[in-house]
């Protein structure tokens, strides 16, 4: 990019199934005023707003313009866009590039959704080709137990394995103020958990959450004369595969996978060669436990079909050699358009040391995050304290 | 700007108002093949990135470049979706290729209005706790518009009829539009009355179609067209939501969204400087009160310049020489198209061309009575700060 961007403040909502208090306008503006005081602004100073979430899951069309007050956008220069459950890292990615393209030097970035105001599952089914594939659709869940399903007939991983990434994740989130499962539970309360699709248990999917995340990207000049502790945003990658494929599922197979592609991709941009060793945290989206085992193989964390050994072995707890989520992640707090953006937040407090009780403890230098969309793409951001390593 | 991005192709699909034989996918891909076809791009070769802009609720499809991820050449690849209007799909592009990230940009936009109902997707755009339910869509939202705008500045229903005889007429020439027809004042002033004063003939008609085109980088762009257009400036601006918020009248938003185009491209006598304006007359009256909000002529004199003939192909500033989106333009692929039809007058190559277009202004805009607003002005030559 032609200038350097950094994060140079952000916020989020408290996540909850239920939030009757504000509606979705009120909802967003919190994220938007605590985005504005952590970077000691106000709308004033911001040049332009960027906002997305999932139009079809609350049945409203163009939020962007409806929400052009609670945002304010009022008078200003932005946009929406939309790309499914990455929606929150594009936003990002597209501030970024606003930042670098040079015409404006302080953007506003808005995830968000209000779950409670629709039906999630049935408008994900609507993924799924209309012809072929909505009759089989059985939403989130249906996506994530073929995976699951593959993951254990190929690498003899147990239920078990994917317990332990719940409780993990239940067990940081207890830790971090804003998720939205907050729950001290264990191995044998997963196991007990209702069956939704065999493998997958009500514990192994992520909650339906109301939230929303909001941060402001800047130019240089702008970081190093405003912002403490700005947060490098130093690369970033999209992928996808084609859509209404089935087999990408199958967790064996050779075929190029978005994921992978879009590991390689990144880390051939940095120069990358060992990642667990060249990040110091990992916030990924795993909608599903299975998600998260893959994620680490599909990452390079460790050898294919091994994944599992590293949950087992503890290696991606908060204290753990290579951290993965220690904010409760996807499985903790699931508010769709905030929850791709949320994950570069939490990554870029880590990097500022800002996260509290569930700071990583370690220097963190360089952050990595994933997406997940339509489960079948990503987006990839690398952050890092420091420009010069 | 200091760093140029031209647009090197442009293609579009016929427009109808069905086409009942061909998917979403096989309907992008239509303009795709051809857009490549013509600038000999090949997309795992050449393609950086793409852009698409549609809907889900329009689409019927959750996540709605799903329907278009592989004639795009999203897979393995970059694709990301506007979901507003086409122009600022084409804003968007430009600013992939200023950050440096991107060098060659397809973008794409697509809509089958056939295949649903406008006044449900409409009424979805208003807030859902205080006017969607009084059953509002665009069209009677726009009938408030035209009304506050007709009676503070004295527009009469005989001039706003004469941008529906124009752009019908101009539209008989545009091989893409469908809706062209020769139609006088007098059958316009009795076309029955959808939402008084708009009249089922003031209202852009119900069309499927796709348009896509090639944003390039300076290096690029010169290496794939020797006649690009040239993008010299893009702005957009955000009105307020609720009409109550608004003087319906006014167009702050285009106003803000001209003015930042206008800076980039140092233009400052918007009516001198511009020689073809391709705007957003999703309904007729929008016309004239985008062309006041575009800077053309002074508030409410849209009104009587229509009337002299200025804005006619042949008058001194022709709006519209396409036909308009009143010629058959399917809704959010409307700006895009305002933007290729504008890049191919600049390139010399529409099939409505105008003598000598060396600066043409495309403006597209989203959710009602134009809330949102992109400017995009294309230059023959490329000027830079």
């Amino acid at each position: 990019m032609k200038r350097k961007v950094a994060i140079i403040g952000g916020g989020q909502t408290y996540h909850a199934s239920r939030r009757h208090d504000v509606n979705q306008g009120e909802m967003v503006n919190e994220a938007v005023r605590a985005a504005l005081d952590d970077a000691q602004m106000t709308m004033d100073d911001v040049d332009a707003v960027l906002l997305g979430n999932m139009e079809f899951f609350e049945g409203c069309h163009m939020t962007d313009c409806w929400l052009a007050d609670a945002t304010g956008a009022y008078g200003k220069p932005g946009l929406k866009i939309t790309t499914g459950g990455t929606v929150g890292a594009t936003e990002v990615v597209a501030g970024a590039h606003h930042v670098a393209s040079g015409l404006f030097d302080r953007v506003l970035v808005i995830g968000f959704e209000k779950q409670e105001e629709g039906d999630s599952s049935a408008i994900l089914s609507g993924v799924a080709h209309p012809l072929y594939g909505r009759s089989l659709a059985g939403a989130a869940v249906g996506y994530f137990a073929m995976m699951g399903a593959s993951y254990m007939q190929a690498y003899g991983a147990r239920e078990e394995h994917s317990a332990m990434v719940a409780v993990k994740a239940r067990q940081n989130a207890r830790k971090n103020p804003y998720a939205h499962l907050k729950l001290d539970i264990t191995i044998q309360d997963v196991l007990a958990s209702k069956m939704l699709a065999y493998p997958i248990r009500l514990m192994d999917m992520c909650p339906t959450s109301n939230g929303a995340c909001a941060m402001i990207l800047a130019d240089e000049k702008t970081a190093k004369d405003r912002c403490k502790k700005p947060v490098w945003f130093r690369a970033a990658e999209t992928a996808h595969n084609e859509q209404f494929e089935l087999t990408w599922r199958d967790v064996t197979t050779t075929k190029p996978i978005f994921s992978r592609v879009c590991a390689d991709k990144l880390y051939k941009k940095l120069g990358v060669e060992n990642p667990a060793a060249f990040f110091d945290v990992f916030e990924i989206y795993e909608p599903a436990t299975w998600a998260e085992l893959v994620w680490y193989e599909d990452l390079g964390l460790c050898k294919r079909g091994e994944g599992f050994r590293l949950i087992e072995e503890g290696k991606t707890e908060i204290n753990g050699a290579i951290p993965v989520n220690p904010s409760g992640g996807v499985l903790s707090t699931n508010a769709i358009g905030a929850t791709a953006m949320l994950r570069v937040w939490e990554a870029a407090l880590q990097i500022r040391g800002d996260a509290g009780e569930h700071q990583v403890p370690k220097d963190v230098n360089w952050a990595l995050t994933t997406a997940y969309g339509g489960t079948n793409w990503t987006v990839m951001t690398a952050l890092s304290k420091e420009w010069e390593d | 700007m200091t760093e140029r991005v031209a647009i090197v192709g442009v293609a579009q699909t016929r427009f109808s108002p069905k086409r009942a034989e061909v998917n979403v996918g096989e309907m992008a891909y239509e303009a795709i093949e051809q857009v490549l076809q013509e600038t000999g791009l090949e997309i795992e070769r050449d393609i950086s990135n793409a852009v698409s802009c549609s809907h889900d609720i329009w689409d019927g499809q959750t996540i709605s470049d799903i329907g278009i991820t592989d004639v795009i050449g999203g897979h393995l690849r970059t694709e990301e979706k506007m979901a507003m209007d086409g122009a600022t799909a084409v804003y968007y592009g430009a600013i992939g290729i200023l950050s440096g990230e991107f060098d060659c940009t397809l973008v794409l936009a697509h809509t089958k209005m056939s295949q649903t109902n406008r006044n449900i997707v409409n009424n979805t755009a208003f807030d859902p706790l205080y006017t969607r339910m009084l059953g509002f869509d665009f069209t009677s939202a726009a009938a408030l518009q035209a009304r506050r705008y007709m009676s503070v500045y004295g527009i009469s229903a005989e001039q706003v009829a004469r941008v529906v005889m124009k752009n019908l007429g101009n539209a008989r020439h545009n091989p893409v539009m469908h809706n062209g027809r020769d139609l006088s004042l007098d059958e316009i002033l009795h076309a029955p009355m959808i939402a008084d004063p708009i009249r089922s003939v003031d209202v852009a008609p119900d069309t499927d179609g796709a348009v896509a085109l090639i944003l390039a980088s300076e290096e690029r762009a010169k290496k794939i067209s020797a006649s690009p257009a040239w993008i010299l400036g893009l702005g957009t601006c955000y009105d307020a939501h609720y009409l109550g918020d608004r003087d319906l009248a006014d167009c702050m938003a285009l106003e803000k969204a001209s003015a930042m185009a206008y800076r980039m491209a140092e233009i400052s006598e918007p009516r001198k400087q511009i020689d073809l304006v391709e705007l957003g007359d999703e309904f007729s009256y929008q016309e004239l009160l985008w062309m006041e909000g575009l800077g053309l002529c002074g508030r409410g004199e849209a009104g009587e310049m229509i009337e002299s003939g200025f804005t006619a192909s042949t008058g001194e500033l022709p709006v519209n020489a396409s036909g308009g989106l009143l010629g058959g333009v399917p809704v959010n692929v409307a700006g895009l198209n305002r933007v290729a039809e504008a890049a191919l007058q600049v390139m010399g190559r529409s099939g409505v061309q105008i003598p000598d277009v060396d600066i043409a202004v495309a403006q597209g805009h989203s959710g009602f009575c134009g809330q949102h607003q992109c400017v995009v002005v294309l230059g023959r030559e490329a000027r830079s700060r």
